[in-house]
């Protein structure tokens, strides 16, 4: 499993830790009441608290506080009844107080896990350090004027859950994995809505190589990187870019550097790269956050079924394979929607319909499950009417287009358009009687032992059945008779 | 004087509005004569004399309608560190140049709910940070008092509510709001023969308070006696939940609690603010203080806190500490002082440099310094643990007394132009005040008599925490006794 | 000393306050003499003892989700001294 990297040197270990704010879903900030909408007004969702004016002073969410509660169970982690909100001291234009009122010490989740799913259906426990609350700052707008930033403010103050990793990513394709199932575990929690887009979820990456078997080498963070894909890039670039600076005989410089999308390459910024020294405190605003262990408990009780328990579930009960399983689990939606369609229907069947036919027809029309024009219900009547033989299985597929089309119930195509499956034996019968008269030749060298004639003769009856005659019942009847 | 009406107390001229001897307009007009004689003090950084007007004849109107509010139509002032809607606030400071708040402070939204009328707001050492009000980038407030035998010397009127504690002594508002952060209610209610009290941290809202350092700010009454600040501590006072660190208590009735029956309280007496070279007339004055407890049925004991003298180290580095991270916002994107910079680095270092004053950079600095890398916990943590012991001496303190004695200062005002050259003989004149403000506790300077010079000098009761009204039955003990009736000069 | 010219020249540039070259050496001697005055405090033993969290012995109190507050960009900006388009502006910010 380890995924070394070849150098001109010999080979190397990546070894990546990732820090991931997430947006928290709440209708007001975190320390006021201002709205937390996405692409408003320019300050039109700023309360005085947010632009840092005089005399202003924060009063916690109690709502933020559940969700990150929510969030730490999800991931296994260790909830702390008390915590604290330390001032994170630094200048930046879009950060009005002159700090970020951040968790410093003691936050408000410690040590958790997170079991990470990978493309060869195997999986890995990656440790997760810790996860704090704390304010995000304003957007500066850099391309409006010539020579001026432009500073909004309605991001600021909205809370974020940073979630902290161990370093225990190996390579892009184990970040990726974790990000995505990251994501997964928060959108099952609705406590963020995981849209890297609209920045409701944003990466840094720490990266370092080593020889196998070494200690960790200098680590560069890569800042704001912004869909799990450039995540992957930008780490395999960083990681091959600190292979050669090395075997070429140099160092690594400890900085923070920018993922470049278009070009697909990592580049120191630009701000000269003081000391930081963010001189963390406790807020003399806040006292001490306690939480009750009641209302934890209570929180804990109404957490809802995880990918991993579902995914584990999905195998079990319903006899999945791993990778199909992973991939029905990953969106809440998408589950509830399988479960919906295998609710007393076949299980593989209903699995391998929505995997199918549902998430290439949802692809093409650019669609999530939520907006599906075919109801699981729907779906779920399809597959009884292949089952009790109404239609076979490659008719169901036409049918499905026909429901995805028009949003028609399939009962009403089928009657429609006279797609009813023949069962009536008398009927093919009589078809099949007719394509072995008509090709005695055939019939005699399929005798003689020429087996794989068989599908020839099944492709005489349904032609002439257009297409309606029950498979079974034609493979059966023609056995009988070829056999003699 | 206009007929005496600038002379009441808050209480008298209360009991003048309601039985009509005169209107809220004519007390409020008196006053605002006052406020233009009194102009050479250089009290004032914002007058609001419209205003003040509109605001009375609305209370003549009420009391008219016999719907009189507990403070209808008394005329005050205000410390220009509460932001007030729509008037210039300023802190004493250049770098909130033009700031116009869009909001009001809870404590003075408080005070007009209740009818008061606003005279102004008042000069201030910049940020709160002084003893003196000489910090003030408005330049500094003089004392309305003069030393004996005619000496034309300026005196300080203390800080940082200095301008608070020069209109009330002066007789130009019957009242008004301060904030003490180590002192800077009682150390100038001393200078200038007021009664200045702080009440518990938490029991006045600190929202719309431009801060200084949060967890020791305090707002409270300045007043001419011990019943008016009762009266208007009633009124500043209340649980704001805009406000985290606000006690979510009721506000008991203040004035109700000045019995004058101090029978039986232990008075503690601690022995360790007997500190080195204090001058024996501050001594005097403390022992005529027990006396007249002593006298009055209250039993004094004398207590240790024994690290009453690390109180002023630990406060000069939790409170700069604070103040560093509190300034950070004044850096000319969104309010105030901006001047122009080639970066954005610039344009925040050019406009703090030219927006703070001295003090206060000295204390931003300091601050930045205990909380960098490597001297936090030297220096910050250090001092918070210490600030631990000294509220856990006064816990043991408050076993076995009711209320602590001590003087206000350990010295009567100095000239304007003194101890200027040295910061650390300055932050001595809150030595006696601090340690209440670092276990957060209320406490009270009541003026108990003149120095040599002439001058007030005050006593200092300090109570437990909400327990106000111990600590004003107690000073209206002293206050009766003291019988201080010396006036200003001015 | 403890503190010295350029351990002002660091902390100015922390706190964004311009102090001169010239300035930094009266400053030095200042704050390293009030420094020198607070480290009396190391005289205490404080071993075992926690730093204050807060005065009062009160819990943190807590807002529902609600939003209150907004719409008010004109509140928020006329106190800029530098806007445009409903933006504060400031120099231009290169990353
Ligand atoms: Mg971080
Ligand atoms: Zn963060």
């Amino acid at each position: 499993m380890a995924s070394l990297i070849e150098g001109r040197t010999g080979s190397w270990e990546v070894v990546i830790g990732l820090e991931v704010h997430a947006q928290v879903v709440s209708k007001a900030k975190l320390f006021s009441g201002a709205a937390t909408d996405f692409g408003g007004e320019p300050n039109a969702q700023v309360s005085p608290v947010d632009a840092g004016f005089p005399g202003m002073l924060p009063v916690l969410n109690r709502f933020c506080v559940e969700q990150a509660v929510k969030t730490g169970l999800g991931l296994g982690a260790q909830v702390n009844l008390t915590s604290v909100f330390d001032r994170k001291n630094y200048f930046y234009a879009d950060l009005p107080n002159g700090y970020q009122i951040s968790q410093f010490s003691q936050p408000i989740v410690g040590k958790g896990t997170v079991r990470i799913d990978l493309a060869d259906g195997s999986s890995r426990e990656i440790g997760i350090t810790r996860l704090h609350l704390e304010t995000d700052a304003g957007k500066s707008l850099h391309d409006q004027h010539p020579s001026l930033s432009y500073i909004d403010l309605n991001r600021a103050g909205v809370a974020l859950m940073e979630i902290v990793s161990e370093p225990d990513l190996r390579s892009g394709e184990e970040a990726g994995a974790y990000l995505r199932k990251l994501r997964s575990i928060l959108r099952y929690l609705g406590t963020c809505d995981g849209n890297m887009e609209e920045g409701s979820l944003r990466c840094d990456a720490n990266v370092s190589v080593r020889r196998p078997g070494e200690g960790l080498g200098t680590r560069c963070e890569i800042k704001n990187v912004n869909s799990v894909k450039f995540a992957m890039q930008a780490i395999e670039y960083e990681a091959r870019r600190q292979i050669e600076v090395i075997e070429d005989g140099g160092t690594i410089r400890q900085e923070t550097r920018l993922f470049d999308s278009g070009r697909g390459v990592t580049r120191a910024m630009r701000t000269k790269e003081e000391a930081h020294d963010y001189r963390y405190f406790p807020d003399p605003d806040l006292l001490p956050l306690t939480l009750d262990p009641a209302w934890v408990d209570r929180i804990r009780t109404a957490m809802p079924e995880l990918p991993d328990a579902k995914k584990a579930r999905f195998i079990e009960v319903y006899g999945l394979g791993a990778i199909e399983a992973d991939i029905l689990v990953a969106e809440r939606e998408v589950a509830h929607y399988f479960e919906a369609v295998a609710e007393g229907r076949d299980k593989r069947l209903a699995g391998n319909w929505v995997t199918g036919e549902l998430f290439a027809m949802l692809n093409r029309q650019g669609l999530d499950v939520t907006r599906s024009p075919v109801s699981p219900d729907a779906l779920g009547e399809l597959l009884d009417r292949i089952a009790d033989g109404t239609i076979s299985g490659k008719i169901a597929k036409d049918v499905f287009a026909e429901m995805a089309e028009t949003g028609a119930r399939p009962d009403a195509i089928i009657a429609a358009k006279g797609l009813r499956q023949v069962s009536d034996i008398g009927a093919i019968e009589q078809a099949v009687d007719a394509v072995i008269a008509a090709n005695a030749d055939k019939v005699a060298e399929y005798r003689s032992g020429k087996d794989k004639l068989f599908g020839f003769f099944v492709g005489q009856v349904m032609k002439a059945t257009q297409g309606k005659a029950n498979p079974g019942v034609v493979n059966e009847l023609l056995k009988a008779k070829l056999a003699g | 004087m206009s007929g005496g009406l600038t002379d009441l107390t808050l209480a008298a001229a209360r009991q003048g509005l309601k039985r009509r001897e005169f209107s809220a307009v004519e007390l409020t007009e008196a006053h605002i004569s006052a406020v233009e004689r009194v102009r050479p003090l250089n009290a004032f950084v914002t007058e609001t004399p419209e205003s003040a007007l509109a605001a009375a004849r609305e209370s003549d109107a009420r009391l008219a309608r016999g719907e009189a509010r507990p403070l209808e139509g008394l005329p005050i002032a205000i410390k220009d560190l509460f932001c007030t809607e729509g008037i210039r606030t300023t802190a004493g400071s250049r770098i909130l140049d033009g700031f116009k708040p869009p909001y009001e402070s809870t404590v003075t939204a408080n005070l007009w709910a209740a009818g008061a009328v606003g005279l102004g707001k008042l000069n201030m050492d910049e940020f709160a940070m002084g003893s003196s009000n000489i910090t003030s980038h408005f330049g500094p407030v003089v004392s309305p008092w003069q030393a004996k035998g005619g000496s034309n010397r300026q005196f300080v009127p203390g800080g940082s509510s200095g301008g608070s504690a020069a209109v009330v002594s002066a007789r130009v508002a019957l009242a008004a709001t301060g904030t003490d952060t180590g002192g800077s209610i009682r150390q100038p209610a001393s200078f200038c023969g007021i009664v200045g009290f702080k009440p518990t941290y938490g029991r006045c809202s600190r929202w719309g308070i431009v801060a200084f350092a949060s967890s020791l700010d305090q707002a409270g009454p300045m007043t001419r006696n011990v019943a008016d600040a009762a009266a208007m501590l009633g009124v500043m006072a209340g649980h704001d939940p805009k406000d985290s660190t606000s006690a979510p208590l009721p506000v008991p009735d203040f004035e109700a609690a000045l019995t004058g029956d101090v029978r039986g309280l232990r008075v503690g007496i601690p022995r360790e603010y007997r500190v080195d070279n204090m001058p024996p007339e501050i001594d005097r004055l403390w022992e005529l203080g027990i006396e007249w407890l002593r006298d009055a049925g209250a039993e004094p004991v004398e207590i240790s806190l024994p690290l009453t003298r690390y109180a002023l180290p630990t406060y000069y580095i939790i409170a700069p500490a604070e103040a560093s991270a509190n300034l950070a916002r004044y850096d000319g994107v969104r309010f105030g002082l901006r001047v122009p910079g080639a970066t954005l680095d610039e344009m925040y270092e050019n406009t703090r440099a030219a927006g703070f004053g001295a003090e206060v950079k000295r204390r931003v600095l300091i601050g930045t310094y205990v909380l960098s890398a490597g001297y936090y916990d030297a220096y910050y943590i250090k001092a918070q643990r210490v600030r631990t012991l000294i509220a856990r001496d006064f816990d043991r303190a408050f076993e076995r007394v009711d209320v602590i004695l001590t003087p206000t200062t350990p010295s009567a005002a100095f000239a304007i132009g003194e101890k200027l050259d040295d910061p650390l003989a300055m932050y001595l004149n809150d030595v006696f005040t601090v340690p209440a403000s670092l276990a957060g506790l209320p406490a009270i300077s009541v003026p108990a008599g003149l120095s040599e010079d002439g001058l007030p000098l005050g006593l200092h009761l300090i109570g437990r925490a909400f327990d106000e009204e111990t600590v004003l039955r107690a000073a209206g003990v002293l206050e009766t006794a003291a019988a201080f009736t010396a006036r200003p000069s001015l | 000393m403890t503190l010295d010219k350029a351990t002002v020249a660091r902390i100015a540039t922390l706190a964004r306050i311009k102090v001169p070259e010239d300035e930094r050496e009266a400053l030095a001697r200042e704050l390293d003499a009030i420094l020198g005055w607070v480290e009396q405090l190391n005289e205490i033993d404080t071993a075992d003892v926690p730093p204050m969290a807060s005065v009062g012995h009160m819990t943190l109190p807590l807002r529902d989700d609600v939003v209150t507050e907004g719409d008010r960009a004109d509140d928020i900006l006329k106190n800029a001294p530098a806007a445009a388009r409903g933006f504060f502006t400031v120099p231009k910010v290169v990353e």
